[in-house]
């Protein structure tokens, strides 16, 4: 035991006298949480429309009124036919093309039956999907009211019909924002634990120090232990003053319990770390050690859930992420802090941690070699 | 006499592959003598060292080291004995007086002892002011000095020094193996690796290490009658030719 804290004591002034080491702790959540939860946002905010009005009449004018009075759709183009849209959406000018065919307004009038045509750039198919959703309804819309116009009353009011009141739970406003901030958060922490306990173990290799620890008795788990104190406490750290950012930033609520927060996070982190030391045992140079970790943390971020949902992935890319640290933390974070989700809700995913942090710190301690 | 063997080796064997690094090594170190390890780059030196300290595994052959199996006690072996690498192993971020402590603590000297020590070993050393000054800032030859007391700082049994002195200039080197001597006169066995000569001279016997095999063994004087040398150097060179 006193081995370790003499091993600690080490760790904790390299780390203070490293003045690299400061300005990580406090720069990486201030530029994550800062730049990255305002960046990482698919709320729709801005729809460029370019019309290919062919009719020029009343009605299709309004039509083009009633889209250009919606704050986010921006008629940026008005043109004269469909070749002209498709070059626009093609450069990327526009994202939506609406083409309102000649004798629109007549064949309204005479037939009642009106046609258009909505042509959509649909490369990100989740943004295509919402344009045309939105534009439906707006349409959709503007033809109740032109039956009303009709008829002669003032707004169409339908028969009554089911009803539907909404409410959004957890999250009532749908603040893009504190659905990204606890992902951001659980990025942010396993950066800070996963590359520099990895990196701080392997500079030991690369000036020789290791060495010398190496024909001294100390144990190989006291000597793991060692290291992973000090970067358990720091990302820890981390994670409070990311949250404080979020809270003070963008008021982000924190309806849980801290202490259970901090609990997952704790019993995260030795899984986390673990993995860290255990790329650390097996390569050579920090190069290699950066390289291995980005490797993992790319993989572990983009199938974690942070920016998808995990439930839209196949089938096999679900049972895979079981092995996933960071799908688990993901959920228990957003659970915790957005929902005041309980211990009890989230016992499964406390177990998949529990034994991830054994399997990983094992991992380390197994591999890391006082005999080459 | 089999008491006065710190160290025994028979039929030492190491390969890396297909190259054999050591080559059938058999030589006793006796209890309290300054054994000079001898040999061009390249010889197997540092590979029989790294193994005496339990860095490395032998391929095969028997090692008992202050009376411990290389084997099965590695452990053991490590609570007995001191290292010295050829590359600085000091914390070069930390302090003179942080090093003692760190390595101190790991090998379970109580503060109260380590602070007596600290304050003697610093003046003889004549460092007592360098006390709080980072390793980073110190001369070359301070930095060997306080790595070779620190290495020995838990009185061990046998220490090992691997080219304790390479980049140095002679007069350093001279009063490095003051230290040693002074060592080597409180009953610490000394293992020294070189391939000065000169330091050769200074060892109570030597061994002469080329492509892997021992070619002689022997106290340099008697070296020298053998070989019908004036000095080390053509006793060397007339081995590893």
């Amino acid at each position: 035991m006193k081995t370790i804290l003499y091993i600690l004591q080490k760790e904790f002034r390299q780390i203070f006298r490293n003045r690299t080491m400061l300005p990580m702790i406090f720069g990486v959540p201030l530029v994550q949480m800062l730049i990255l939860v305002f960046a990482a946002t698919f709320d729709m905010k801005k729809i460029d429309m370019v019309v290919v009005d062919k009719d020029l009449s009343t009605t299709s004018r309004q039509l083009v009124a009633k889209f250009d009075g919606i704050p986010f759709y921006h008629v940026s183009q008005a043109v004269m036919d469909e070749k002209q849209a498709e070059a626009l959406l093609l450069n990327g000018e526009s994202d939506i093309a609406l083409v309102i065919p000649a004798n629109f307004e007549r064949n309204l009038i005479r037939n009642n039956n009106g046609q258009l045509q909505l042509l959509i750039d649909a490369v990100d198919g989740n943004s295509a999907q919402l344009i045309y959703a939105y534009s439906g309804q707006i349409i959709s819309s503007f033809n109740k009211n032109l039956i009303a116009h009709w008829k002669g009353i003032p707004e169409f009011a339908p028969p009554t019909q089911v009803k539907i009141s909404e409410t959004y739970w957890y999250n009532n406003e749908l603040d893009y924002k504190w659905y990204m901030a606890p992902g951001i958060l659980a990025i942010l922490v396993t950066i800070i634990g996963m590359f520099m306990s990895g990196m701080n173990l392997v500079r030991e290799k690369e000036i020789g120090t290791i060495e010398q620890l190496n024909v001294t008795p100390v144990k190989k788990y006291q000597f793991i232990i060692g290291k992973l104190v000090p970067f358990w406490v720091i990302a820890l750290f981390d994670l409070a003053f990311g949250l404080l950012i979020a809270w003070l930033v963008f008021d982000l609520p924190i309806v849980g319990s801290l202490w259970l927060l901090f609990g997952f996070a704790g019993v995260y982190l030795i899984g986390v770390l673990g993995l860290g030391l255990f790329i650390s045992t097996v390569t050579d140079t920090q190069q290699q050690v950066m390289f291995v970790s980005f490797f993992f943390m790319m993989i572990f971020i983009l199938m974690g859930g942070i920016f998808t949902p995990v439930e839209s992935m196949p089938h096999w890319a679900q049972i895979a992420d079981r092995i996933n640290p960071i799908f688990y933390f993901m959920k228990i974070l957003r659970m915790i802090i957005l929902k005041g989700s309980g211990f009890s809700d989230l016992l499964s995913e406390f177990l998949a941690l529990c034994v991830l942090g054994v399997v990983f710190l094992s991992l380390a301690i197994w591999r890391y070699r006082k005999t080459i | 006499m089999e008491n006065d063997k710190i160290i025994t080796v028979q039929n030492l064997v190491k390969k890396f592959g297909s190259f054999t690094a050591n080559d059938n090594l058999t030589f006793d170190v006796y209890r309290g003598e300054i054994f000079g390890f001898l040999g061009a780059n390249g010889a197997g030196k540092t590979t029989a060292l790294r193994i005496l300290c339990g860095l490395s595994s032998p391929t095969s052959g028997e090692v008992k080291v202050a009376g411990f199996d290389i084997y099965r006690e590695t452990e053991k072996i490590k609570k007995n004995i001191g290292y010295m690498s050829q590359k600085f192993s000091l914390y070069e971020d930390l302090t003179v007086s942080e090093n003692i402590q760190f390595y101190a603590g790991i090998y379970g000297i109580s503060p109260k002892k380590r602070k007596e020590k600290e304050a003697l070993l610093l003046q003889k050393l004549e460092m007592t002011g360098a006390r709080h000054k980072l390793i980073a800032g110190l001369p070359l030859g301070w930095k060997q000095k306080l790595a070779f007391s620190v290495a020995v700082f838990h009185d061990p049994k046998i220490v090992f020094l691997d080219e304790p002195t390479g980049g140095v200039d002679p007069v350093t080197r001279r009063k490095f193996w003051d230290l040693i001597y002074e060592v080597a006169s409180n009953g610490i066995t000394v293992f020294v690796t070189t391939h000065y000569m000169d330091e050769a001279e200074y060892c109570d016997r030597v061994s002469i290490m080329d492509a892997g095999k021992i070619e002689a063994l022997d106290s340099p004087a008697n070296l020298k009658k053998t070989y019908n040398a004036k000095n080390m150097d053509e006793v060397f060179i007339q081995i590893a030719r």
